[in-house]
Formats: C-alpha cells, structure tokens, sequence
C-alpha cells in the first residue's frame, strides 16, 4: 500500500482508509485491463468459481455488508431473498444511477476503475446464480459508460465474461444500459421498468420485489456500484478481517462525499462509524470556511432529515444512552439514524451561517419537483406544491401560514407512496420546518396573510369586477 | 374448522370479525363485508397499479414477540389481538391475511383521505359547473365525503392541454385528468390498443395518444366509462343532458347475439347515452362502441307512426281498425300454403310465440327469418347479429333460420305464394329481395319502425316500436335468457310488435286473451319445454341460463383467466 503514488493534490487525507478508492487518483493507473492485472485483478473471480456459490453468499452475510446505494439494507441478506427452488432465470442489475444530490462516488469508481467493479459484479453474479447483468448508468454519465463498455470489451477477450468463463463452466453477459436523465431510476422497481422499456413507474410493494419479482418478473438483485465492489474485498481478506473494519454493524469503509460550506469538498473513503462529524468536517475537509460557523448537516444525500448544528442527540437505550453533538456523532448507519436521519448514499452536505435555509429547502424542493415521476398522487402533486410554496418564501412572498400548510404538505406525502421518493421529498421539508422554523417564518410577511396570492384566480376577480 | 371452511380467513374490518376467501382484495373484502372504501385507480376488471392512494387505510397484524417474549393469547373465539402498523396500506393491490386487522375509520385513514383529496384538487380545474362528469364524478362524490371543504392551494396551477381531440368519439381535457391510468391500462389490457400513455412527468405529467394514432378501437367508449373524472368524454353525449335529469333503465343490447347488458339513460322519451351495464357471464362492464351508440335512429324523422294503407299509387294513413281490417279481408281468401310468413331474430321471444300462432292459425306453408351474420370480433360482438336467433330455434322451430328464404323467393316468383307477412324484418335491403319480386304478391303486410323499400311496396304498413320501446325476453348466444325492458313510449300509434301480431290473429278471427307481455311468458313457460317453471321475474337484472350452446364469449375468457392468474380480481 505504502508504493501507491497519488497524483499531486489528490493525496488521500490520513484518517481515510481506501479500499474501493484504493486506485482512485493513484498517478500510475488506468482503467486498462493489463493495468487492472498487474495488481491481482480477476484473482478473486478466479478464486470465487472454485468455490460454492452459497458460500460467497455466506461469506458477505458474515461481513456484514450494508449497502451502499441509501437503504443500508444487508446484501447478503438481499441475495438470500432469491426463491429457492427457482427455475426463472436471475438476473443482477447494477446500480449506476448515482443521481442522489450530494452524492459523487460511484462515478470515480466507474471512470477510474471499472474492472474493479466488473469483477465485483461477475462474483456476484456467480454467488447468485446469475447469468445476465446490467449496469443501469444515468445518462449524465456519458464517458462512464464509454469506459464501461470498453473494460467489458477486454474481460470479455480475456475470458472473465463470456462463456465458460475461465473454464469453469460459468457464462456471464454484462449489458452497460443507459437511463435517459431521471432521479427516479435510481429506485430499484423503477430503474427495472426502465430496463424493459417503459416509463419508470416504481412497482408496488408487495408483490413486486425485485428478488422475486424483478426484471421480466424473474428474480433479481440490485445493488449499488460501491458496493459490489466491496464484494471483491470480502472475498479477497474474507469476511472476517474485512468485518474488523467499521464498527459491529456497520462493518467495512464507505465514501463519504463532502459538498457544500467546507474548504476542501470531495470524497473520502473511511472506516464506517471510525470517523466524527467533527473529523469529516474539520480534519479532513480542512474545516469550515474562514470566518463561519456550522448551521446544518445534510448526512446522507439531499433526502436525508436535516441536523441542525446546535442539535444534542441522544443515542443509546437505557444504561448505553448518550448525548452527542453533532461534531461528535460517529459516520456510520445506525447512529445517524438514531439522530433522527440517515447515512444514506454517503452525501454530505455542509451549510454554513452565510445560506439562507429557506434558499436551500428550496433548492432541494426544486429538484424533487423535477424529479417526481408523477404516478402516485401524493408526492406527484405534493412535490410541487411544496415548491411552489418555498419558491414564495424566497421570493418574499409568503405568510407565515405558508409554513404550516407546507409542513402539512409533506405529512401527506410522508409513508403514503408507492415508493420512497415520498420520503426523499418529504423529509427535507418536515425537518427543515422542525429544525428552522423560526428562520422559515423570518422570511415570510405576516401582512400577506389574507392576501389572494392565485395569480389567476386575481387576473379573474378583476376581469368579472 | 370444518373442510368448506379451510381456504377462509378471519379479517376484523371496523372492529368486526368476518371471513373471507383466501386471496381476496382488501377492498374486496370490505366491500363484502359492507364498508366502502373510496378509491380511482382500482377497477376490478383491470390491473391495480395503486397509484392513486385514495384506498389508504390502517392495517394491522397480530404482533410478532420479541425473543423471550410470551406469544399472544387467543380470545374465546380464536382471534388474536391487532398490532396496529403506523403506515397505511393500499387496500387495492394487499390481499388479506390470517387475522389481519383493517380500520377504515380511523383518524389514520380519514387523514390519508384528506390528504389525498386535497392533492388530487390541487391542480384540479374545479370546473364543475361545465364538466360533463358532474354529478356522477368520483372527485366530487369522494370530496363532499373526505374532502376539506375549503383549499389552502394558494398557487397558480399547472396548465395543461384542454379539449384535445384524441380519438373519433372521445375528447380529452388534461387538466382534470388525475392519472389514475384506467384508460391506459383498458386499451392495454382488455382492447389491445395501447395507444395512450402518459408523457411528461410529476405534477406536469399529461394523458396522450401516441403521435400518429389515435383511440378509434370499437372499445373506445369504455374509458369514458371508467375515467372516474371528466377528463374523457363521448362527443356524442358530451353537453347534452346533466346526469341527475336522466332516468337510468335497464336492459339489454340488441345489436347482435351476445345481448350485452346496458343501462340506457333518457329523459321525456329522449335517449341521450347508453353504457354497459355490469355481467360477468355476458359483457363483463364493455360494450363495443358501434353498439353503444346505435340508438339515434329511434328518433328519426323516418320513424312510421301511423298504419298505412295502399290503396293503389300512394300509401295513406289508416287506423289501425282499418289497417287489420284491410289485412283481414285480404289473406280471408287464401290458402295456407299461399302464406308466407317471415318474421326477425330481433323479435323477442314473446313475440315470436305470437308470430307462432299467427302461422298457425293461418296455416302459414312458409315460414323464415331473416339471418345476420357477420364476423366475430374476438371481444363481445357474435359473428351472429341477431339478438334472439336462439328464441327463434325454440319457439319458431326452425332448426336452419334463414334457409327458406330463396325458396319464398321462388314461390313468389312461380306465383305459388301469393301474401306474405313481413314482421320486423326489411326483405328489400335485408335479404336481397326486389321490389319487383314483392310487386308480384296480392298482399305484402309489414311491420317494421322505419320507414323502408319493403314497406314501398306494401299493402299494409304497420308502425312498430324500437328495441327501446318494448319489453321481452331474448335468448343470447351463450343461451342466456335474458330480459328487455321498455325504456320510452314509442312515437305516435306504434305498437309493441307482440301487440301487432295478437290484433293480426283477432282481425282474422282467432281468438286470445293476451293483455301484456308477462301473459304471453307465462305461456311460454307452459308450451315451450325449455321455459317450463320459470317466472319472469327470476330472469332478473342479470338474466339466466336457459339452454346449452357451448358458445362462450372470447372476452370474458380472456378476463377469466387473467383472474385465474391473480392479475385481477374480476
């Protein structure tokens, strides 16, 4: 590890701990087949078809591994969900749709090192029982699935995918697909429906879970690039050692993506639950900006719930229980989610004292506006709405009434969807309001409380009168 | 627990315990059980998506113990208590389960429905007073019962294409549109037309027809039907009567064999709309569009109102004294096998039993109807477009309806027969006779509603009532016997045709005491075996199976096993 040579600037900070970023900026890589080899590439594909398909499997479960995409739900545990006695074809579908704002990992993984997820993806396969698979990339990635498409090439020419694969008997297709620019194809029913041509409309839950009812309604696994790549780790140290990293129950590293108020945003591979807030921001994002303080932190992706930078959380039950400040809560799943939020795709997202939060809701209410996919009528109608009201809050617009209705707006949005987009919408709003009310309000005019604000509706008075 | 009793499972809905098949919907179940639960996008004959969330309700299970903990205790009765789940479940799409819990009076549920009404009014147009759905809109109905009453949507709404031509019969205005997808999963799913979709998305997602086609299938009109909005209309009843006027009757469809069931909805002897009326063992909830909208004849200005009488050159109005009187007088002199009588698979099965006694107190040589056969369109229309031919075969007799035909033909043209009785049927235009042909009769009598060739040439014109203007029963082709209801008066003196025929036989001197159609039923029941112990109101809405034909209709097997499949409830 020590020989790595990272291209000047990109070094990783100390408190990281790269695994799947191991050759991400390295100054002597490229996504080249011979590249890939040269460090041990496809030997644990080689290792994976000598042995049982079932012990793969166990052996994930036995990491511990969590996925990456948002959920954090344990892969192995996914996998073991295929019907047993099935004579349906499986199929595995990877997760590329990377579209969760504040979240920017999987795309260095593609462009950097794409065997590494080719060989994930083929050992899973393998463990599954597998025989097609598909990288669902968005279409904002046009070069990834160039590069994608050109690392298949090879493994292809060097028998990692194909038939027979390296004589074992073992066939394996992977398809690189490309969406067409929705957020929504990141949901797993969704981007199966994409993947057969049709508009991607999640599925409703049950019975179409993807593990039995997936693409063509035939059992299937999606999971997300991050981490499948984690696949080949475990397989490569075994569970064991690879679970002594992380913390229990949030084993193994994860990418951390920074964006926003901080000086040195990016990504940064670290030991899940190993690293603070405190470190993440001001140890290796070399802190916040000069002269400003910490308002809020978005954990996990824009859909995650706000925490407000004053906030003491209790975690723990009982004997266990603690209070953190925000500095000092661990970056793993369960103790973001004891916060009341959720480590999510890995996006972090910093807001310093110079944003105004009704600006930034707004900005996030924005974006699932855009982005619902219009089935459902909750979030269809209700994603709007609330930004049709914020756009009136930062537009000076709005009485503080405007505040309660789009608290209520989200609540009826909130656990009422076929899919989870419900909540990405709708938690940004319900914690903004809970944490920032008063400054929610701040940017509202009492006086325009009665006023007749329909636009429309005011052009018809006036044409009747 | 018994055998029978194995494949049911308990449900408490409302705090009461019932038992259901293994299987059936949650909505399903409550409906069963008597307790509505509002809803869009579900359709029993259709695919359930659950996109529309207006069917939130609270679910609960028996709670599951913790490890170490002791497992619930069974009440007297067996049940378990209900662990209510902070989430709403759709009912539409969740099957029940053992001991499930379903509260449909909840705060959580009337909250969901709140919520739900008020999103889907959001960037509703509220255009009531001018949309033709009012008064029989779900949006409406659902809003007065779990609506609040008042909007807080204080924004400008999204606009959206209005009044786009998106077929040849049907109209689409996007704005009221809800997405609940009915109609796309209709064309999809029951007409195999998938010509709409949805484009767009979020808030700003609009209905549309695919570029370059447009919905024109013979099933078009059924999505009107089903939008539970008035974002699809039927041009031709779109602004011509408000629901909540019209008298809504029940009857059937005459338009060919298979008799699918309709409700035809008119006001002051005007019909304004029909639509299909739920069977599952005839038409499920369709009905072709050629069917549906094949009314407005009955109004026609060549509708016959009056008996006519030829005297020589020109028919004049008559009484209907005199018109029988004339008829009489004219077939006295004849001999039986001089007699022709052709009468109509549109008749009903009362009125062929008249027919029947007609030719047999005439003596009639010569009898026949007139045959329709087209093709079978695969879905519900009968390559037979004959309502009642199965009645025919029963009460006429006639084993090979139409056969006769050429050789009444023949008789006429060799001059062998001299009269002949037309019933309902045009022979001109309908089979292939020539006014020259009929030319050479001394008598030609027919009866029909409209004006037509055959009746050019007749001696005698009796004005008859429109399928909508009588009662009766018909025979479909799955051998259904099935009930016609009178909708509206006739116009003018028109009779029902088993009217004209009981005045046919008294004018010529046979006898009956006939006074209403149910008369002339329970008749049927005595002479036809097929009929015997039936009352008529047995028949009922939904009719009943008389005879076997070993039809059966392409639809409804199609449905059947799409329910076999679990893909709908049916």
């Amino acid at each position: 590890m020590s020989a790595i040579q990272y291209r000047p600037g990109k070094e990783p900070h100390p408190k990281e701990h790269r695994v799947v970023f191991k050759n991400v900026d390295r100054a002597d890589w490229d996504t080249s087949l011979k590249t890939y080899e040269s460090e041990g590439g496809y030997d644990q594909l080689k290792k994976a078809l000598g042995m049982e398909p079932k012990t793969i499997t166990e052996e994930v479960k036995a990491a511990g591994l969590r996925g990456r995409g948002g959920a954090g739900f344990p892969a192995g545990m996914k996998w073991s969900f295929l019907p047993p006695n099935n004579d349906k074809p499986v199929y595995l579908i990877c997760n590329a749709d990377e579209s969760e704002p504040g979240t920017f990992k999987d795309r260095y993984i593609i462009h950097q090192d794409p065997h590494q997820l080719i060989e994930g993806m083929a050992i899973a396969c393998f463990a599954t029982g597998a025989r097609l698979a598909y990288i669902y990339i968005r279409e904002e990635f046009p070069e990834g699935a160039q590069i994608l498409e050109k690392a298949i090439a090879e493994a292809h020419k060097a028998g990692y995918l194909g038939k027979n694969i390296q004589g074992s008997g073992f066939d394996l297709e992977i398809y690189v697909h490309r969406g067409a620019g929705a957020y929504i194809c990141g949901e797993e029913t969704g981007l199966i429906e994409s993947l057969e041509g049709k508009r991607p409309y999640p599925r409703i839950k049950p019975p179409y879970f993807p593990a039995a009812m997936g693409l063509y309604l035939c059992p299937t696994i999606v999971n997300n690039v991050e981490t499948l790549c984690h696949v080949k780790h475990i397989l490569e140290i075994g569970s064991e050692a690879w679970a002594k990293t992380g913390t229990p129950n949030n084993t193994g590293t994860r990418i951390l993506c920074v964006s926003g108020d901080v000086k040195k945003p990016g990504y940064y591979e670290v030991q899940v639950g190993k690293v603070t807030m405190g470190e993440l921001i001001n140890d290796m994002c070399g802190g916040l900006k000069e002269g400003r303080e910490l308002k809020a932190v978005i954990p996990g992706g824009s859909s995650a719930k706000v925490l407000r930078a004053d906030e003491v959380f209790t975690v723990g039950r009982g004997d266990g229980a603690r209070e953190l400040t925000i500095w000092d809560i661990p970056m793993d799943f369960d103790t973001l989610a004891a916060c009341g939020s959720m480590a999510g795709s890995g996006g972090v997202i910093v807001i310093d004292d110079s944003r105004s939060i009704s600006w930034v809701l707004n900005n996030i209410n924005n974006f699932y506006a855009h982005e619902s996919c219009g089935q459902c009528t909750p979030c269809r109608e209700g994603s709007l709405w609330m930004k049709k009201i914020t756009d009136r809050v930062v537009a000076g617009k709005a009485s503080p009434s405007d505040i309660d209705t789009l608290d209520s707006v989200a609540r009826n949005i909130d656990g009422r969807t076929i899919c989870a987009f419900g909540e990405a919408a709708s938690w940004p709003t319900e914690s903004f309001v809970e944490k920032f009310r008063d400054e929610l309000v701040a940017d509202t005019k009492p006086e325009l409380e009665d006023d007749f604000l329909n636009a429309e509706a005011l052009t018809a008075a006036a044409n009747l009168r | 627990m018994s055998e029978e009793k194995s494949d049911l499972i308990d449900v408490q809905i409302n705090g009461e315990w019932h038992s259901f098949p293994k299987g059936t919907r949650m909505i399903e179940a409550c409906r069963q059980a008597g307790v509505e639960v509002p809803h869009y996008c579900y359709h029993p004959k259709l695919t359930s998506p659950g996109n529309c969330r207006m069917c939130l309700v609270e679910m609960g299970m028996p709670p599951r113990p913790r490890p170490g903990e002791d497992p619930p205790e069974p009440d007297e009765n067996g049940h378990l208590p209900i662990s209510w789940i902070p989430r709403p479940a759709i009912a539409c799409a969740n099957t029940i389960a053992p001991n499930m819990g379903i509260n449909t009076e909840s705060a959580m549920t009337e909250e969901c429905r709140k919520g739900v009404m008020e999103l889907l009014l959001a960037n509703h147009p509220l255009d009531c007073p001018i949309c033709d759905q009012a008064g029989e809109c779900s949006l409406q109905e659902f809003s007065v019962e779990h609506g609040k009453g008042e909007s807080r949507f204080r924004e400008q709404k999204v606009k959206k294409p209005k009044n786009v031509d998106v077929g040849p019969r049907i109209r689409l205005d996007d704005e009221r549109c809800i997405m609940c997808s009915r109609c796309i999963r209709f064309t999809d799913e029951i007409a195999d037309d998938p010509v709409l979709g949805f484009t767009d998305r979020g808030s700003h997602t609009v209905l549309t027809v695919y570029p370059g086609h447009e919905l024109a299938n013979n099933y078009s009109l059924n999505t009107v039907d089903i939008c539970p909005v008035g974002a699809l209309t039927s041009n031709d009843f779109r602004f011509q009567m408000r629901v909540w006027f019209m008298k809504e009757t029940k009857t059937i469809d005459v338009n060919c064999a298979t008799g699918a069931n309709v409700t035809v909805y008119s006001r002051e002897d005007k019909i304004y709309r029909i639509t299909p009326r739920q069977n599952n063992d005839v038409n499920s909830d369709w009905m072709p569009d050629s069917h549906r909208l094949n009314f407005h004849w009955i109004e026609s200005d060549a509708r016959l109102t009056d008996p006519l009488i030829c005297d020589g050159e020109n028919h004049r109005l008559a009484t209907w004294q005199e018109a029988l009187a004339t008829s009489a007088d004219k077939l006295a002199g004849l001999e039986g096998g001089e007699i022709a009588v052709i009468a109509s698979a549109r008749m009903t099965n009362e009125e062929l039993l008249m027919t029947n006694r007609l030719i047999k107190h005439l003596g009639a040589g010569h009898v026949d109807t007139v045959t329709r056969m087209g093709e079978a369109d695969g879905y519900l229309i009968s390559a037979d477009r004959n309502p009642n031919t199965n009645g025919v075969k029963l009460i006429l007799g006639l084993d090979d309806p139409g056969s006769q035909i050429e050789s009444i033909k023949e008789g006429i043209e060799q001059g062998r027969i001299k009269a002949v009785i037309a019933l309902q049927e045009n022979l001109v235009e309908d089979a292939d006779f020539s006014a020259e042909l009929l030319g050479k009769l001394d008598f030609l009598l027919t009866s029909y509603p409209l004006a037509n060739p055959t009746a050019d040439v007749a001696h005698v014109v009796l004005p008859s009532a429109g399928w909508a203007e009588k009662s009766g029963t018909m025979i479909n082709v799955t051998g259904r016997l099935q009930r016609l209801n009178k909708v509206i008066d006739g116009p003018g003196l028109t009779l029902e045709a088993w009217e004209i025929v009981r005045d046919l036989i008294q004018a010529t001197g046979g006898g009956n005491g006939i006074y209403s159609v149910t008369d002339i039923f329970t008749q049927l029941t005595q002479e036809v075996s097929e009929f015997e112990g039936l009352t008529w109101g047995q028949i009922g809405d939904l009719g009943i199976p008389l005879i076997e034909t070993g039809e059966t209709i392409p639809l409804l097997e199609r449905e059947k096993e799409r329910v076999a499949r679990g893909l709908i409830v049916g």
